[in-house]
Formats: C-alpha cells, sequence, structure tokens
C-alpha cells in the first residue's frame, strides 16, 4: 500500500467525474430534488421530519453503491485494471482511491440536501450536524465498498445494476422503516440484525433526534463502520492479480 | 546478482489452459537481452496467453517463466516490465495527458515522463485530447506509451503496429531499435508476417507450440526462401509431414 499511490488513484478518479458533469449534476441534484418532492408530498412536519433523514441515509448509499459497481466493472471491461494490477499499485490502493474519491463526492451531495432541507424545508435539529453528516459520509463509503464486492460478480452493466435492488430492498424492508424491527418475525429480525444498513438507519434516527447522541448512536457507527472495512477487505479480496 | 548475458525471459515447459482446453502445450524458449524478438504467428495461436504469463497477470496450469532473473509475476518486476495491450487500456473519459501522468504516478515515474513519452508515440499534439475521441491508431499508440513510462527493461507489446499507416509503422519500428540499442529488451507480436524481417529474433508460433525459433535469417535459409510469409507455410508442412 502506497499514501501516493492512494491519492494519485482518487485524484484520476475525481478527473473522470470531472469530465463527465452530466453524472456529477445528477450525483448533487437528484437527493435535493427528492427531498423537495418529498416535503410537498408529506406536507407534514412531523412526517418529513421522519422521513428525510431516512433518505439522507438512503441516497448516499444507493448513488455510491451504483457509481462505484459500474466504474470498477469498467476499470475490468476495458482492460486498465489488468494493467494496474501488472504495476505496483496495491490491491486496497485503488479500493481506497475509490472511496476517498466518492466519499468526497457523497460529501457534497449530501451537503446540498442537508443545506436545503435545514433552511427551506425547516427540518429541525434539537442536537448538533456532525453525528448526522458522519452517518451519511459512513453510509457512501458502504455503499462505495459494497458495490466494488458486488461488481466481482457481475460481468455485464446490466447484471451490475441489479445488483442494487437484491442489496438494498431487502435492506430497506428489514432495516425498521416500515415496520419497526421489534415487531417483525424472529427470523425477520435476525436478519434485520445482521444488515447494516438497519444500524445505519437507527444512527440516523438517534443523530436528528437526540440532543447529544450517546452510546447507542456510537455503537451503530462502528457497526457500520465495522461493515464498510469488511466490504472493502471482501472487495480487495476479489481482485486478482492472475486471472485465467 | 544477474549476469548480462543471462536471457531476459527463460520459459520452460509452459502450459496454460483457458476455459478446459489447454491453449499453450509445454512452451521453452529464451528471449534475449536488448533485442526486439518477434513473436508471430496466427490470430489465436496463443500469443496473448503467452504474453500474459511473462507479464505475470495469467493463471498458468505448469511449468517456470523467469523473468530479468525473478519469477513472473514478482513484486520486484512490475515497475521493471512495460506491457501494452491488443486493446488499447486507457481510461476512455480522460485525456491522454490525464492518463499518463496517472499511470506514471503509480509507477513512481519522473514528473517529465509523461511529456517524453507522447513525443516518443508521435502523440504530442493530441495530449489535450479526451482519450475517447481518439482514431484506433492513436489509441494504440497512448496505449504504448503507457508501457515506455518509467523506462521499464523488458517492454511486452501485444500487436502495438495495428491499424497504423505505413510511416507511423516505420516510426514505431525506429523506435523499437533505438530503445533496443539502449539495452532494453522487446518482445513484439503481430501476426504481419512483414513485421517479422523487421525483429532480430523470431519465435512462430501456431495452435499452442512453437514452430520456429530462430533469426529472420537462419529461417529464410533453413525454408530455402526469400520471403517469410512462405517461410512460415513451409515450416507448418513441414511440422505435418513429421
Amino acid at each position: 500500500m502506497s499514501l501516493a499511490i492512494t491519492l494519485a488513484t482518487a485524484r484520476r478518479i475525481m478527473t473522470q467525474l470531472r469530465h463527465d458533469r452530466r453524472t456529477v449534476a445528477l450525483m448533487v441534484l437528484v437527493p435535493t430534488l427528492v427531498m423537495i418532492l418529498l416535503y410537498y408530498v408529506m406536507d407534514d412536519e412531523r412526517a418529513f421530519g421522519h422521513w428525510s433523514p431516512i433518505l439522507l441515509c438512503v441516497f448516499p448509499f444507493l448513488v455510491m453503491f451504483l457509481i462505484t459497481s459500474i466504474g470498477t466493472l469498467r476499470e475490468r471491461t476495458s482492460g486498465t485494471l489488468e494493467r494496474l494490477m501488472a504495476m505496483p499499485l496495491g490491491r486496497l490502493d485503488l479500493l481506497l482511491g475509490y472511496g476517498l474519491a466518492f466519499g468526497l463526492a457523497a460529501c457534497v451531495q449530501v451537503a446540498l440536501a442537508l443545506a436545503v432541507s435545514l433552511t427551506w424545508l425547516g427540518l429541525d435539529l434539537p442536537g448538533p450536524l456532525w453525528p448526522l453528516v458522519l452517518v451519511a459520509l459512513l453510509n457512501a463509503l458502504l455503499g462505495t465498498a459494497l458495490g466494488l464486492l458486488c461488481s466481482a460478480f457481475a460481468r455485464t452493466e446490466f447484471q451490475a445494476v441489479q445488483f442494487m435492488p437484491i442489496v438494498m430492498i431487502p435492506q430497506i424492508l428489514l432495516g425498521g422503516i416500515l415496520v419497526p424491527r421489534g415487531q417483525m418475525a424472529t427470523v425477520l429480525d435476525w436478519i434485520s440484525n445482521v444488515l447494516p444498513m438497519s444500524y445505519a438507519i437507527e444512527a440516523m434516527a438517534h443523530a436528528v433526534a437526540d440532543t447529544d447522541p450517546g452510546g447507542e448512536f456510537w455503537r451503530d457507527v462502528v457497526v457500520v463502520a465495522g461493515s464498510a472495512v469488511l466490504a472493502l477487505l471482501l472487495g480487495a479480496a476479489t481482485l486478482r492479480r492472475r486471472t485465467s | 546478482m544477474m549476469n548480462l548475458s543471462d536471457p531476459a525471459i527463460a520459459v520452460r515447459d509452459l502450459r496454460v489452459a483457458r476455459g478446459g482446453a489447454e491453449v499453450l502445450h509445454g512452451l521453452t524458449f529464451e528471449v534475449p537481452r536488448g533485442q526486439v524478438t518477434g513473436l508471430l504467428g496466427p490470430s489465436g495461436c496463443g500469443k496473448t496467453t503467452l504474453m500474459r504469463a511473462i507479464v505475470g497477470v495469467q493463471i498458468v496450469s505448469g511449468g517456470e517463466v523467469s523473468v530479468l532473473g525473478e519469477p513472473a509475476g514478482s513484486t520486484g518486476l512490475r515497475r521493471r516490465i512495460g506491457y501494452s495491450t491488443q486493446s488499447p487500456a486507457v481510461y476512455r473519459d480522460l485525456t491522454v495527458l490525464e492518463n499518463l501522468r496517472y499511470f506514471a504516478a503509480v509507477l513512481g515515474a519522473p514528473k517529465d515522463d509523461p511529456e517524453r513519452v507522447l513525443a516518443e508515440v508521435g502523440l504530442t499534439g493530441a495530449a489535450y485530447q479526451l482519450a475517447s475521441t481518439l482514431s484506433g491508431g492513436q489509441l494504440g499508440r497512448a496505449g504504448l506509451a503507457v508501457a515506455l513510462l518509467g523506462r521499464p527493461e523488458l517492454l511486452v507489446l501485444d500487436e502495438p503496429t495495428v491499424g497504423l499507416d505505413p510511416v507511423l509503422r516505420q516510426e514505431l519500428w525506429t523506435l523499437f531499435h533505438r530503445l533496443a540499442e539502449g539495452g532494453t529488451t522487446i518482445l513484439v507480436s503481430s501476426h504481419v508476417m512483414d513485421e517479422a524481417a523487421r525483429c532480430e529474433r523470431l519465435i512462430v508460433l501456431r495452435e499452442g507450440e512453437i514452430l520456429a525459433d530462430d533469426t529472420p535469417g537462419a529461417l529464410r535459409e533453413h525454408t530455402r526462401t526469400t520471403d517469410l510469409e512462405e517461410a512460415f507455410l513451409r515450416l507448418i508442412e513441414e511440422r505435418a509431414a513429421a
């Protein structure tokens, strides 16, 4: 592993994004636009207060998952991955480079969505802002890491995009958004316990509701961060120097 | 420490299977240092697979490949080998210069290396062009430029002259010979026989086996023909008769 190579990789990925303005515009604007739509659909401050943090949780994850899985799939099919694997680049250099570049992109995404929610849409936070930003960012990293991992199992872009609902929908259904986790059948509750999104959603709930997020918030944060690291390491294991 | 007279590449009984079928059937040969060695043969004969094994990105089922005194795929070799694949492995959504700057950073090559290699492959004029807007020949040269970064001791080039006009092809061959004179070992594949005459040594491959491993002159003499295309045909006949 080398810091210089990791940073060069992150810079390269951001340059690629810079050349693709439409993607950047979509990435930055869509969560905010959906937030505004949600506000007018709910037409109720309390319901909006309940749903908006969930969106802030889901969006960075969703977008980063999609972009990363397509991005790494492109590296595999274009031969650039093979070229890099023949060079003195560590596998984690590549993965952390992606994590860093898309983490920064997620920061911009969340910053705008938050700014609009807190000002125009009147989202009220009793406590500080940073727990919310932290959770959103961790979710983006988790999405990036899982996207990298899933792209190893996709041969085509068609397959890659379909991993999104597979990874996303069960986590949303079981994450306690629609039905509180405690009210689910025992087996479903167990499954819910091993899905990282459940902890991300819980952490986000603490971040918006608590004046001073404490022990439970930190436990959730550690679980989400740990899942991201685990997915990143598994992703690294799927990158092979030698292929058939 | 290794001797300069040691071969740059030594392959012994190399076997590779892909998709259940064996594509390289126990190859044994050496590539001398500081020369341009041509790897010739029709499409599908195993040239690319062999090159991948030398670079160390191919899973092999048997045999030994030693490159610059180390087993192929060793960490230490990653800075010493320049590899360009047949389909140009560059980022299409970056400019040529951005591509080179990134790969130079990964290799730890000098800051001015991107400009140097661009000039060497004659792409200076396209430095600020997005790779996706390049022609096929330009893309190929961009891929070749990446392989030249950091002045590697061994260049493994898979069909670098495909789709180029005769002037550019001539220029690239001049470049290869200049690099070889400077001590670089070059292994270059081609399916065009007329390029064979430009190599100092030829390895002719067909259906995963070596048909010939000699100098172009000796090959012409052996097959009693001046035309290398003809020589290739005679080698196949010879093999069939044996």
